[in-house]
């Protein structure tokens, strides 16, 4: 049984239970859904002492009031939609007590469009073809496969750690994600650029497309430039990889994402390097949006260096919890670690509030 | 084997294979069998793979794996297909009840094609079907193997809701529908059988390899079907073709009991 955590009083826009997902099942046609930023919902998790891929809420643009049912810890990361505790502003990307009956709501959303909010030990909610996620489609995992709405009560899975003991733990500046405005997303072209004529593919890497209003967990599409193609947008249906760049007939590109469906047959001009998901999962509609080519090695280092930064934090913040127990860490300030992590080096800071 | 497989970038986490010629069943065993030698002997930063008609798409870990040793592994497998045994075929059959209410749509096909809805339903329910593969919805069998006697394209506004269970012909393919959804498929019958299983493993009736065959049954019968469905005691007929044997052995499933 599950430790009520929050009651909410009002769902926001779009709030739903996400954690990393159902991969592994999509060849039963089963989409992989889980959040949409899956880097920020990491971080949220690990600053309250969860397992990186716990199930936490995904805020969509205009949060939710919740108040709290229970006394935990809590963290919000990702889009910036001015979190406040009992009406004040309170950090992000940090770990933040929260007392019962305190109310936790949002303002305006100042940047991006996403933001997670972890609790300590997870959301509890039962867990469907091996996770808590929402399929909005479906219409299964998370709160019976729909939304937050007003009235429900939230449930925690018990925390590991001793939930005062995580509080005023953050995360460095250098590990949190830059939601910069006019992002260049970078892709990897393929697999189906063949099927673009040269000017289609020059099209699509130098224009400026702008993010349509249908937006959701399973695409953006873009507005702007048409990329020509050079003989018909189908092909076999077949695997359709997250962030994959499809273009059908009428020439106007889509990113799937998240909730996008397992097998599809337009035609794919690239894929959003992995390190770069997050970024699209936080473009708003109106957000223009620019393409810049990468190999894939270049992108795959990007990622092992976002890994491996995101990894020591996660020891940095292991290290800090361990020296409290033993009393050494005590003093507030900035904890500096230098760690090697598979032969590089890395300055890690740690924040004490 | 024949040719060998081409494979694919597709982005930093994924590449697909693809075997050379269109759709048909020799190409679409090639991705099974390459699918099956990939569940039955991983290698480490292999994460998931996603069979369709022609193509398996590979996921990994590149921080597990690399591209060039990817590839080569991939390679590898490709090649011990030819000796990769599939598992022995099944036949799943489809209870469906044609026309009236559970089929809106059959006297439109018939009327397109100039056959009779009692011809449409013979051509439609004779004929034995390939699943290809599974996608566009949980359960959902890309069916391979209509006759095109009985083709006719999708609406042109598709409907907002389609019944669990209907059984549709889109273009020059057929399908059933595992949940309610909107679609665009001419409905031509329905069956009272779940396709999507969310309390079994694996958590669908069909699998990609099986033989489908669609069995008219009576208003009647549907509605008898449908209440042993909901009280779980339907067994789906599905019936195991061992190799070697020329003989067949029926088996009742242990799935499709449940309601979704």
């Amino acid at each position: 049984m599950g430790k009520p955590v929050f009651r909410v009083i009002s769902p926001g826009l779009l709030t739903t239970v996400q954690d990393l997902g159902r991969p592994g099942l999509q060849r039963f046609g089963v989409s992989e859904n889980g959040a949409m930023d899956t880097y920020s919902l990491r971080c949220a998790n690990v600053l309250v002492g969860n397992e990186d891929g716990a199930a936490g809420l995904e805020i969509t643009l205009q949060g939710p009031v919740l108040e709290a049912a229970g006394r935990t810890v809590v963290a919000v990361t990702g889009a910036d939609l001015s979190p406040r505790l009992n009406g004040k502003p309170v950090p992000m990307w940090e770990a933040v007590m929260v007392e019962t009956g305190d109310t936790l709501s949002f303002g305006g959303a100042r940047a991006g469009s996403r933001a997670y909010l972890a609790v300590a030990g997870g959301f509890d909610v039962p867990v469907v073809l091996g996770s808590r996620s929402t399929d909005l489609k479906v219409g299964f995992g998370g709160l019976e496969g729909r939304p937050l709405r007003k009235g429900d009560l939230l449930e925690s899975c018990p925390s590991p750690v001793q939930v005062e003991t995580l509080v005023g733990r953050s995360l460095p500046p250098s590990v949190r994600p830059d939601i910069t405005f006019y992002p260049e997303i970078r892709v990897v072209l393929g697999p189906q650029d063949g099927y673009f004529t040269k000017a289609g593919i020059e099209t699509f890497l130098n224009s400026t497309y702008v993010v349509a209003p249908e937006w959701d967990r399973m695409a953006l599409r873009l507005e702007g430039p048409v990329v020509e193609h050079r003989e018909g947008a189908d092909i076999i249906s077949e695997g359709i990889p997250v962030g994959s760049v499809q273009v059908p007939k009428d020439g106007h590109p889509i990113i799937l994402m998240a909730a996008r469906q397992t097998i599809g047959g337009y035609t794919k001009i690239a894929v959003v390097a992995t390190v770069d998901l997050g970024r699209v999962a936080q473009l708003r509609p109106g957000d223009q949006v620019r393409f810049q080519p990468v190999e894939v090695d270049s992108a795959q280092e990007l990622l092992r260096e976002q890994e491996e930064r995101f990894r020591a934090a996660v020891t940095a913040l292991a290290a800090r919890a361990r020296g409290s127990d033993s009393g050494h860490a005590g003093k507030a300030g900035t904890l500096r670690f230098r760690m090697k992590v598979k032969g590089r080096a890395y300055d890690i800071s740690v924040e004490e509030i | 084997m024949a040719q060998e497989p081409k494979i694919a970038v597709a982005g930093d986490r994924a590449v697909l294979v693809e075997f050379p010629g269109g759709v048909s069943p020799q190409t679409n065993r090639q991705v099974r069998g390459m699918a099956r030698a990939l569940e039955e002997n991983p290698f480490p930063g292999l994460l998931e793979v996603l069979p369709s008609y022609r193509s398996l798409l590979v996921v990994y870990d590149p921080l597990a794996i690399d591209l060039k040793t990817l590839n080569q592994k991939l390679t590898e497998r490709a090649v011990a297909i030819e000796t990769t045994e599939l598992p022995p075929h099944r036949t799943v059959e489809i209870p469906t009840v044609y026309g009236g209410e559970f089929g809106p749509d059959l006297l439109d096909v018939a009327e397109y094609n100039n056959l009779t809805p009692a011809e449409v339903v013979k051509i439609h329910s004779r004929q034995t079907y390939l699943v290809y593969c599974l996608g566009f919805a949980p359960g959902f069998p890309f069916l391979g193997g209509m006759s095109p006697r009985i083709a006719m394209p999708r609406l042109d506004n598709p409907r907002r809701k389609v019944p669990a269970g209907s059984v549709g012909i889109g273009g020059h393919q057929t399908g059933i529908y595992p949940l309610e959804t909107p679609g665009g498929w001419r409905l031509i019958g329905r069956t009272p059988v779940h396709l999507y299983l969310p309390q079994e493993d694996p958590p669908v009736l069909l699998q990609a390899g099986d033989h489908l065959r669609f069995v008219p049954v009576s208003q009647e019968e549907y509605y008898r079907i449908s209440r042993a469905v909901a009280a779980g005691r339907y067994r789906v007929k599905i019936t195991t073709f061992i190799p070697g044997t020329k003989m067949s052995r029926r088996r009742p499933s242990l799935a499709a009991s449940r309601s979704p």
